[in-house]
């Protein structure tokens, strides 16, 4: 008799997570059906722009340039005990280009553009702001979600390209002026490692995951006020905290499957 | 038979176990003001967000100028219909002019000059002109009001809906919002339905008053009929002023007198 409960609760949440997916899956085919019909579209574009690129730039700049650093250093002391340092270019390259530049760039633009997305979408909820726009007969997904989603679909992929740029460059900061390599060593090892199919895949890595994560913290936003058990800010913070969590490990998981296409 | 621009038939809405609306009916004249009273809690607020599509009822029809709304003739019904929320529902990021100018760019194919002369004459004509730059949080309780207002009209709507305009305002504002709607339901001709507990007030500015009790419409009728009637429900409403004399006078002497929790 002690099955009956838990095979209640297991089937619940799986019921509820199938909802959420399709829920999910409809909001983006939504949103992306409407970018035919949208007006003024460009506009909109440029300011999602904005907030997915200029606002995040510093903190993509800082967390590329410490993390070309200590991939740097970490490298450079592995490959020593080989006598390899010349390959530390090759090293640091390609874990920024096929993975560490698209992961953390992803992750960092969850933190701070997805989250104040998440907010922003919550408190337009909240203070019935979207109900005036479906009052205005505007349609919602067209103004508020198809911007942001072609802005994420063009500022990621150029973001996790200026956090490998600049993690390149921490990494021969680190190699050549604090531990001796020669920059020539480290740069030609940097363009012999590099083909056109790591790029291809670390920029389509960028687009996945700027589409998938935008779309999720745009989704959590839009949907506050179907969050059960909590009203007003505290849904907003619960939608907030939700669409970043979600958006962190989607960003994981999707590397998985995308990295498994390319290796 | 009066021409009917909206009317409402066997409204129901439920959410989960309550039922908020059952079978409420409505008849709004083209180019007059109805005002629907009722109670806090009665499903005013939930009936006009019916009447305007944004809840779906789950039985009854909402017809506009002789059309039932669906989902083929409800974005153009949306077109035709200002709405203007209890809590003005401005957008805080925009400012006051890109508020106005929002429902002309989105639903519109005008020029982006026409788009800005539009949203500044309604500014003007709603005295914001000087408030233009301005973000909703800068202005005062009186100014968003209008500037939802002048949102609400600036796509020259037949009808214009109002949740509440008046709530939480002090009596002199409460006069100086329903004045407001009848100078400008005059100047622009729109048909206007008010949702509203100001029972004076809306007698005054209504040519039709409405009363929902318990999910469906008590009372329909003009405002000397409403006063006249001797209905309990309408009476209750109506003379909810003289009943609080009496209750508190009786309290004073001492005596036992009904109490509502409210």
């Amino acid at each position: 008799m002690m099955e009956i409960p838990m095979l209640r609760f297991l089937g619940r949440h799986a019921l509820s997570s199938v909802h959420g997916l399709g829920g999910f899956a409809l909001f983006m085919a939504r949103a992306f059906a409407a970018i035919p019909g949208a007006r003024r579209l460009f506009r909109r574009f440029v300011r999602a722009g904005h907030e997915q690129g200029v606002r995040c730039l510093p903190v993509i700049l800082i967390v590329g340039l410490f993390t070309g650093l200590v991939l740097g250093l970490q490298g450079y002391y592995v490959l020593n005990r080989f006598g390899s340092e010349g390959l530390l270019g090759t090293l640091v390259s390609l874990t920024l280009v096929r993975e560490l530049g698209p992961v953390l760039a992803a992750l960092m633009l969850v933190g701070q553009a997805g989250s104040a997305l998440a907010a922003e979408l919550g408190i337009q909820r909240n203070s019935e702001q979207i109900a005036a726009l479906d009052t205005m007969g505007v349609n919602s997904h067209a103004y508020l979600i198809s911007p942001r989603l072609l802005a994420a679909l063009f500022a990621y992929p150029m973001q996790t390209a200026l956090f490998v740029s600049v993690g390149l460059l921490g990494g021969a900061l680190s190699g050549s002026l604090l531990l001796g390599l020669a920059p020539g060593v480290y740069w030609s090892a940097v363009e012999r490692a590099l083909d056109p199919r790591d790029m291809a895949e670390c920029f389509t890595k960028a687009g996945v995951f700027g589409l998938l994560t935008i779309s999720l913290c745009a989704y959590h936003g839009f949907h506050t006020h179907r969050l059960r058990g909590v009203t007003g800010a505290r849904a907003v913070s619960a939608a907030t905290t939700r669409a970043v969590v979600q958006s962190s490990i989607l960003v994981l998981c999707a590397d998985y499957v995308i990295t498994s296409f390319f290796v | 038979m009066p021409d009917l621009l909206l009317r409402a038939e066997g409204v129901h809405k439920r959410f989960g176990d309550l039922v908020v609306l059952a079978g409420a009916d409505l008849e709004v004249p083209r180019g007059s003001v109805v005002s629907v009273l009722g109670r806090s809690g009665t499903g005013k607020s939930v009936f006009l967000k019916c009447l305007a599509g944004v809840l779906a009822p789950e039985s009854g029809q909402v017809c506009f100028d002789g059309q039932t709304l669906d989902t083929t003739t409800r974005e153009s019904f949306r077109r035709r219909c200002g709405y203007l929320f209890q809590n003005n529902a401005l957008f805080d990021s925009l400012t006051a002019l890109e508020n106005v100018a929002l429902p002309l760019e989105q639903t519109t194919d005008l020029p982006d000059r026409e788009v800005r002369e539009r949203a500044l004459e309604a500014l003007r004509q709603l005295g914001l002109q000087d408030h233009r730059d301005r973000h909703p949080g800068e202005l005062s309780g009186g100014m968003q009001k209008r500037l939802a207002l002048a949102r609400a009209i600036v796509t020259r709507p037949e009808l214009v809906l109002f949740d509440e305009p008046t709530a939480g305002l002090d009596p002199l504002r409460r006069n100086a919002v329903f004045t407001m709607i009848a100078k400008y339901q005059r100047q622009f001709g729109f048909t206007a339905v008010i949702v509203t507990h100001d029972v004076a007030e809306a007698l005054v500015v209504s040519d039709r008053v409405a009363l929902l009790d318990n999910g469906r419409m008590r009372f329909e009728g003009t405002p000397g009929a409403f006063s006249a009637s001797a209905d309990t429900v309408v009476r209750g409403f109506r003379d909810s002023a003289a009943a609080l004399g009496n209750t508190v006078s009786a309290l004073r002497r001492g005596e036992q007198a009904p109490f509502e929790d409210p």
